[in-house]
């Protein structure tokens, strides 16, 4: 088998991502072993513009050099995959793609012509070709190690269709929607995470990103029914994914109610 | 039903003790996280005495019930037996690598010890019988459920406190435990009536220290079963459902459910009698070795219905459609009778309170 090379490039984001890679303990000197890891900043390899064969990209375009930059690192993969709920949806910083990021920044800097911000947060797809999303807040070492199985063995990685709550009953955790009324996100939510949050009995808050098929508009009013307006349950959708299409609309025809 | 006797409720304790005396690991109902769940029981302090469930569609809560010695006063929670059988996340076989290349493929049965499930209810007795049906059919006999099929020692306890959302009495399958139990309870004020149903049974039976009934221990029995079937409203709509069923294919009534429905699965996680699943591969990163497991899978995933090409269920309506047709109606053909015993869990745990028997009088209203 010849070593694919491999690149894990990071833009606006809290590097927490990159974490899945340096959390997999034992397993990280194996992966190095079985790809030539040529950029990985984070872990003290750098060479931004070297061609590879897989490039793992962290964090949304945010400025106009990081736009300049994805279009190089695109250039120079045959594959790119998207990590995390910043580079595939836009992450938390594209709350501000719903204000007025100008006079934000004017507000708060003594000098904001320093301040390189383009006008929207854009998550990577928008900007280059992506060919496979990986979804998370983070993205766990498990989609990272599948991911990269499946490279190794020349088969496509495998997207997850699931909603949460199919990890959760598989859990065996009791509904937290059901038993208390707290505004569980997880019957719209890819599924990928192991309903880690269920599992501790708190309410999931999506950071997967919204499933296909995600029916936003009965939960909405679902959530409603337990007691939350209609501005919370559109905060709801405004987390980690709020600039995810579903998301983006949920969170505005809830407040049209 | 066999000899009835009494155990007294000062020595329940002595059940417990004897089951685990006996080799086996019991499971018993018990509070966790607001519902009644199936946890490893040890003594009966630890059952959920003197409370009792309220459930409504999407809605599950426990309160103080009126009895406050009570230790079986409630309907059920999310789930009884079924994972203790079709377990979530079965592990089927390994296969692996060896030095020379060649794969080697290992099957990995379960290695179980003997369990003995306390509170089973005859909803869940029923849903066995299906599940049996499914996993243990003559010539495709399943050997993970089977093993741990045999471990199982069942002690029913009969409803006496069905839900809202019960409709077990027209299903025809409770609330009293009919058949398929090794012992079966009936929770009176200080005793318990008692009988055995299964050679294992009549022999934990003839170990424990049991007086005779009386007839004013039968006559209360006999009371409770018939507040409980009379304080069920809820039942199924009064015509062959299977049938109407069959010509409801082209409803309008299933895009108004689809706009509802989440597809989320959870109806059919805790239906009891839900059988699908799915096959999960978990490689080792080197490639050397892969757990191949067989996981709980819903007609609401996606990729259930996916064959070459597509799905061939990509819209919600036509997977609820699925699920509906396939427990009320194609399930007579392909086991005999219809695939839902009336515990109405999937009534309860709809995290948007869809209510089947109201789907199905719908459907069933119109011509």
């Amino acid at each position: 088998m010849s070593q694919i090379k491999v690149a894990v490039h990071k833009f606006s984001s809290c590097d927490g991502c990159q974490l899945a890679f340096l959390n997999l303990g034992a397993d990280l000197l194996l992966l190095a072993d079985l790809v030539d890891i040529k950029h990985f900043a984070e872990a003290g390899v750098v060479d931004e513009s070297v061609h590879v064969n897989v490039a793992f990209v962290e964090g949304s375009v945010s400025t106009n050099k990081e736009r300049q930059r994805i279009v190089e690192v695109r250039k120079n993969t045959d594959y790119l995959i998207t990590i995390g709920a910043c580079a595939t949806s836009g992450g938390i910083q594209a709350l501000r793609n719903m204000n007025d990021g100008k006079a934000w920044i004017e507000a708060v800097y003594a000098k904001p012509e320093y301040i390189d911000s383009l006008d929207k947060v854009l998550p990577i797809a928008e900007c280059v070709k992506v060919d496979f999303e990986l979804w998370g807040c983070p993205v766990s070492s498990e989609q990272i190690v599948t991911t990269i199985r499946s490279l190794l063995s020349g088969v496509t990685p495998k997207d997850n269709t699931e909603k949460v709550c199919m990890e959760c009953k598989r859990k065996n955790n009791v509904c937290t929607l059901v038993t208390k009324g707290d505004p569980c996100l997880g019957p719209v939510t890819k599924a990928g995470c192991g309903a880690i949050c269920p599992s501790f009995g708190r309410a999931c808050y999506a950071c997967y990103g919204p499933a296909s098929h995600a029916n936003t508009a009965s939960l909405s009013q679902r959530l409603i029914g337990i007691g939350l307006t209609t501005t919370q349950v559109s905060e709801q959708f405004q987390l980690f994914n709020n600039n995810a299409p579903q998301f983006k609309r949920a969170s505005d025809e809830v407040l049209r109610k | 039903m066999k000899q009835q006797k009494i155990l007294k409720k000062k020595d329940f304790q002595s059940l417990l003790n004897l089951l685990a005396a006996e080799g086996y690991a019991v499971i018993g109902p018990q509070i966790s996280d607001g519902a009644i769940v199936y946890q490893s029981l040890d003594h009966t302090s630890q059952l959920p005495i003197g409370f009792t469930d309220r459930q409504s569609p999407g809605s599950y809560t426990l309160e103080k019930s009126a009895n406050e010695d009570a230790y079986f006063a409630w309907a059920n929670g999310p789930q009884a037996l079924k994972p203790l059988l079709f377990q979530s996340e079965e592990l089927l076989w390994t296969a692996s690598k060896d030095e020379a290349n060649s794969i080697r493929f290992e099957q990995c049965l379960p290695v179980v010890k003997p369990i003995a499930v306390l509170g089973v209810r005859a909803c869940d007795l029923a849903a066995l019988e299906l599940q049996d049906k499914h996993f243990l059919q003559k010539e495709f006999v399943d050997p993970y459920y089977q093993k741990r099929r045999e471990s199982l020692l069942l002690i029913a306890v009969n409803c006496s406190h069905p839900s809202a959302n019960c409709f077990c009495v027209s299903t025809g399958d409770g609330p009293s435990a009919q058949k398929h139990y090794d012992i079966v309870l009936t929770e009176l004020d200080d005793v318990f009536l008692i009988a055995s149903g299964s050679g294992k049974g009549e022999k934990i039976c003839g170990l424990l220290s049991l007086t005779e009934a009386t007839e004013n221990n039968r006559q209360s029995a006999v009371e409770q079963e018939e507040a409980a079937i009379k304080v069920q409203t809820k039942r199924l709509p009064d015509i062959d459902v299977p049938v109407m069923l069959k010509n409801k294919t082209n409803h309008s009534r299933w895009d108004l459910i689809a706009e509802k429905c989440l597809a989320c699965g959870n109806c059919t996680s805790v239906c009891p009698t839900c059988f699908c699943h799915t096959k999960k591969e978990l490689h080792a990163l080197d490639g050397k070795n892969s757990q191949h497991y067989r996981v709980w899978d819903s007609c609401f995933s996606l990729e259930h219905g996916y064959i070459h090409g597509g799905a061939v269920r990509s819209e919600t309506s036509q997977q609820y459609r699925q699920w509906l047709t396939h427990k009320f109606s194609a399930w007579v053909e392909q086991y005999g009778r219809s695939g839902c015993v009336g515990c109405g869990r999937c009534i309860s745990w709809c995290p948007v309170g869809i209510d089947v028997i109201e789907e199905l009088s719908a459907l069933s209203d119109e011509a």
